[in-house]
């Protein structure tokens, strides 16, 4: 297809904009000449409807939730409200300035105060914020907040060091880095739960903090989460929540009420706002009482003349996001626990937990089940045994390609040769269930029988298989005319 | 039931049997009973009307979220679903979409800035500056980044906060009195420690920075320093780009392509910097490859850079972005296109020059920095600018940004307001903004009178 800039000819335009009423200055008596550019830049030059084609083609050569199942593991891909849509473009929420006099925004305040307080009943935590732009985003305050408050204790020099599982998100241990702590990772065990022996021997004076997911990444439920509490503050280190599996949990189990101290939210998997091709997204995150006093500048108070803005807060660690974080992603999942209501929330966390466990019913005997146990709302299979045949995860997740479905999340998490991580979510029906699992048993004979088509698979897509080894090598990350296309256009 | 049946399970807590009971709620979630999607409607209604609104406001705030106009068509794009349903491009074959989209939003970056590589988008404007300052100290193992006061102090907040959890030093160097950073104390700070010297342009105040000056500075006094500059890329319709001046990183908020204010946020990072320094760069990268028919294609690269393949080695945590609102910023360029990114620019300096004007000649006003200036200004006032703010409101203006909080060392900004024109507003707009903001001031009971005042005297 062709780029924007092919499509270019030299005085096309799509918008007029309005002649100016103010008198035109010559720009050298306002601006030196030193200080202006030569040549403008080389925009694209279309009218209108050439633009909403591209942009339409485009659209076209893309899956979304709305276009069919995607079962990306850890990602929470569940149905995203339409009316969350419209809301979040009302004139009231979209055309505010963060600035404005707190007068003149009382209800976007009420609606964020409000926000913070329902997201910390269902962590169980004693408050949130919402500035962190998404889940890794929100995992860098925690450590922030970690580091602030142990350096008030007085131990912050010694603890230096994070905890992570081998199973963990790579935001994980890079947040840790970027907050400049040494990452160690504590090994799981045969039955997928954190190996408590090798986390005792690895908690001492230098632990920070221990960050875990709960649900795990294998879409397991940690068993002995109050054993590892108790250990990881008896060593006076802190428990981290990444909240990327909360989709299982919510009015079922608080991370709060299991033992953490910080927990990070992602409005965009378990709150229902659209992933939008990779974000924005949103990481609020929530801490116990201790750690209130280190959030992030400026916190949304109450006072007897409205809602406003608190910047005095001496001990925060900050601000990481210029202004309060992706408000409009918050409006809709405010919009989403509005409409869902706590007993709608619950539902939302046993369905998910029932279609993970209905899909992998049927999986069960076709792909390497690496955990034989109940799964909460995610499970990972492995193609092991398919590899031995010399069909690779990544075959058979382009295979899946041809089916119309988007293929489960691979080579995650790293414990598991060959995995696949598969995630149904809430949303969709057994129908569906049922065809992706019939598309993955027949993928599963297929590698026995038809090994080849499925290692040059995708068949049907708008493009074949690409060649990412060629565009890391040889890296083209702009477009640039070519001699031959001069005098086409611009 | 189907489900449940299937599984051979009566209810679905038996799904849930592996959790300690210890940990089961015993309660319902305290929250608000569910609403219909009708009355959902009707409450965030409410919500929303209980804010003044910049389509019915004429607003003069800037300040690192800009009201311009955005194209009709820029929001119906981003309603395609197959666009706002996705996720990170992981499957290319079936994510050409928005994989070609953010490559050409990278090229539109590219083009503006002059720089060699960008990537696919950060949060926002100030924590992309501050993985720009990180960058620099990894790129040159120095442990100190220079920043200037006239950055927006929200951004260098946020650069503060990032350098001081990672261990690394930060200077601010001061203004002079034309509202540009104080070139001989950049001078003098500049040395063999500096990892990175980061100026914004226009900087806080509107006004322009000499970046080309401050740029030799930093190579003769500390040449394994960054150079990073925040720019608006609105301005680059008109300005040298930072790509020419020997620049090395530019950042910037990416909100003026397209993207409502929305309180502040979801907003747009941009990034672009030197071929030299792209595998240092934070976040998603797309490239042009082929496919096995040898066909153009597109795919994330150079991943090796990243988290999911890194853990704690990666350049960055950054994972979800703002993809969307580059996607919004690419069909707003591609709609305005090269003459009409150029005549918002013009709109946006005139505008803001007449503006300055307008209040140079207003009695009791004056203005403080003379450079040249951009799209926003300072304004002295007789009265607290928040005092005029509110006075405004009651005229169904939202006004500008009182300067004082963040300057409380500068004489000239404590009674300073921010003020903001871009090509939304009109001459009458403007007209109505200054004839109400000197009757508020005239009603003050501060304000001197005109024969007694000597505040008035050097503005007359």
């Amino acid at each position: 297809m062709k780029t924007i800039f092919e499509r270019s000819r030299s005085g096309r335009r799509g918008l007029l904009i309005p002649p100016c009423d103010v008198p035109e200055v010559e720009l050298d008596s306002l601006i030196p000449r030193r200080f202006q550019r030569g040549a403008p830049p080389a925009l694209p030059e279309v009218d209108q409807l050439t633009a909403v084609r591209h942009y339409t083609a485009l659209s076209r050569r893309n899956h979304g939730v709305d276009s069919g199942f995607y079962p990306l593991g850890s990602c929470t891909m569940k149905y995203n409200p339409k009316v969350a849509e419209d809301i979040a473009r009302l004139a009231g929420f979209a055309r505010l300035h963060p600035l404005q006099p707190a007068e003149t925004c009382q209800g976007a305040l009420a609606l964020m105060h409000d926000l913070e307080r329902y997201l910390a009943e269902i962590a169980g935590m004693a408050r949130v914020t919402l500035q962190p732009a998404a889940g890794s985003h929100g995992e860098l305050l925690g450590l922030m907040i970690i580091k602030a408050f142990m350096a008030r204790r007085g131990d912050g020099e010694r603890r230096r060091v994070i905890l992570v599982p081998d199973t963990s998100h790579g935001t994980n241990p890079a947040s840790a880095a970027l907050a400049g702590y040494r990452v160690v990772q504590v090994r799981s065990g045969p039955d997928g739960d954190v190996d408590i022996e090798d986390l005792a021997a690895r908690l001492g004076e230098d632990t920070a903090a221990l960050m875990l997911t709960n649900p795990s990444t294998l879409g397991l439920f940690e068993r002995r989460i109050e054993a590892i509490s108790g250990l990881v503050h008896r060593a006076g280190g802190l428990l981290y929540y990444d909240g990327a599996n909360m989709n299982a949990i919510m009015g079922i189990s608080r991370p709060g009420d299991m033992g953490f101290d910080i927990v990070h939210f992602n409005l965009h998997k378990t709150f229902a706002t659209p992933h939008g091709g990779g974000g924005p997204g949103s990481g609020p995150v929530g801490v116990v009482r201790e750690l209130v006093p280190f959030l992030p500048v400026p916190v949304i108070e109450k006072g007897p003349g409205g809602y406003y803005l608190d910047h005095d807060r001496p001990l925060s660690v900050g601000k990481l996001h210029a202004f309060y974080g992706n408000f409009g992603v918050t409006v809709k999942a405010y919009a989403y626990i509005r409409s869902m209501g706590p007993d709608g929330l619950r539902q939302v966390s046993e369905d998910a937990v029932l279609s993970a466990n209905y899909l992998l019913s049927l999986l069960r005997g076709h792909y390497d089940l690496p955990f034989d146990r109940p799964c909460m709302h995610e499970f990972v299979l492995s193609a092991r045994k398919h590899k031995e045949l010399g069909v690779a995860a990544r075959d058979i997740a382009k295979r899946i390609l041809d089916y119309g479905f988007h293929p489960p999340t691979t080579y995650f998490p790293l414990t598991i040769a060959e995995a696949l991580m598969v995630e149904p979510t809430e949303s969709e029906s057994v129908e569906t269930l049922d065809a992706f699992a019939e598309a993955m048993v027949q993928i599963a004979r297929d590698a026995v029988t038809n090994p080849e088509m499925l290692r040059t698979a995708p068949h049907t897509t708008a493009v074949r298989r690409l060649d990412e080894v060629a565009a890391a090598r040889n890296p083209v990350l702009r477009w640039k005319r070519r001699d031959s296309e001069k005098g086409e256009g611009a | 039931m189907v489900m449940l049946s299937r599984l051979g399970l009566d209810s679905s807590s038996e799904l849930f049997r592996e959790l300690p009971s210890s940990l089961r709620m015993s309660r319902p979630l305290a929250l608000p009973a569910a609403l219909s999607e009708l009355e959902l409607l009707k409450t965030l209604k409410a919500l929303a009307d209980g804010n003044l609104n910049l389509d019915e406001h004429p607003c003069f705030l800037g300040a690192g979220v800009y009201d311009h106009y955005v194209p009709s068509v820029v929001d119906h794009v981003l309603g395609r679903s197959e666009f706002y349903t996705s996720y990170t491009p992981y499957q290319p074959e079936m994510s050409q979409g928005m994989l070609q989209a953010i490559f050409e939003y990278q090229t539109l970056i590219c083009e503006l800035t002059g720089m060699e590589v960008a990537n696919a988008s950060l949060y926002d404007g100030g924590s992309s500056l501050a993985e720009a300052a990180l960058m620099g100290c990894r790129a040159s193992g120095r442990e100190e980044v220079l920043i200037a006061r006239t950055v927006n102090p929200f951004y260098r907040e946020v650069v503060a906060t990032y350098l001081r959890t990672a261990g690394f030093a930060i200077r601010e160097i001061p203004l002079d009195e034309s509202g540009a950073v104080d070139l001989d104390l950049l001078a003098a700070a500049a040395g063999s420690g500096t990892a990175a010297l980061i100026l914004q342009s226009p900087n806080f105040f509107g006004i322009l920075e000499d970046l080309e000056a401050a740029g030799n500075i930093l190579r003769r006094r500390a040449p394994a320093a960054s150079f990073v500059v925040s720019a608006d890329p609105i301005s680059l319709a008109l300005l040298r780009p930072p790509g020419e001046l020997g620049v090395d990183i530019v950042v910037g908020e990416g909100q003026v392509l397209g993207n409502h204010p929305s309180f502040g946020g979801p907003l747009l990072g941009i990034m672009a910097c030197t071929e030299k320094l792209l595998r240092r760069m934070p976040g998603r990268i797309v490239g042009e490859t082929t496919d096995a028919e040898g066909r153009r294609g597109y795919v994330l690269t150079i991943q090796t850079r990243e988290q999911h393949i890194r853990r704690e080695k990666a350049t960055s945590n950054i994972c979800t972005n703002q993809a969307l609102n580059a996607l919004a910023a690419a069909v707003y360029l591609t709609v305005l296109g090269k003459d009409g990114l150029r005549e918002v620019a013009f709109n946006c300096c005139w505008k803001g020059h007449y503006a300055r004007e307008r209040f140079r000649s207003l009695r009791g006003f004056a203005i403080p920095y003379q450079g040249p200036c951009f799209r926003e200004f300072v304004v002295n006032c007789p009265i607290p600018p928040a005092e005029l703010n509110s006075a405004l409101i009651r005229d169904g203006i939202i006004g500008g940004y009182p300067l004082a909080r963040h300057y409380p060392e500068r004489e000239e900004l404590r009674s300073a307001w921010l003020l903001c024109v871009t090509e939304r507003r009109t001459r009458a707009e403007i007209d109505r903004l200054a004839e109400a903001a000197a009757a508020a001031a005239a009603l003050s009971p501060v304000f001197p009178s005109p024969e007694g005042g000597t505040v008035l005297e050097n503005d007359l």
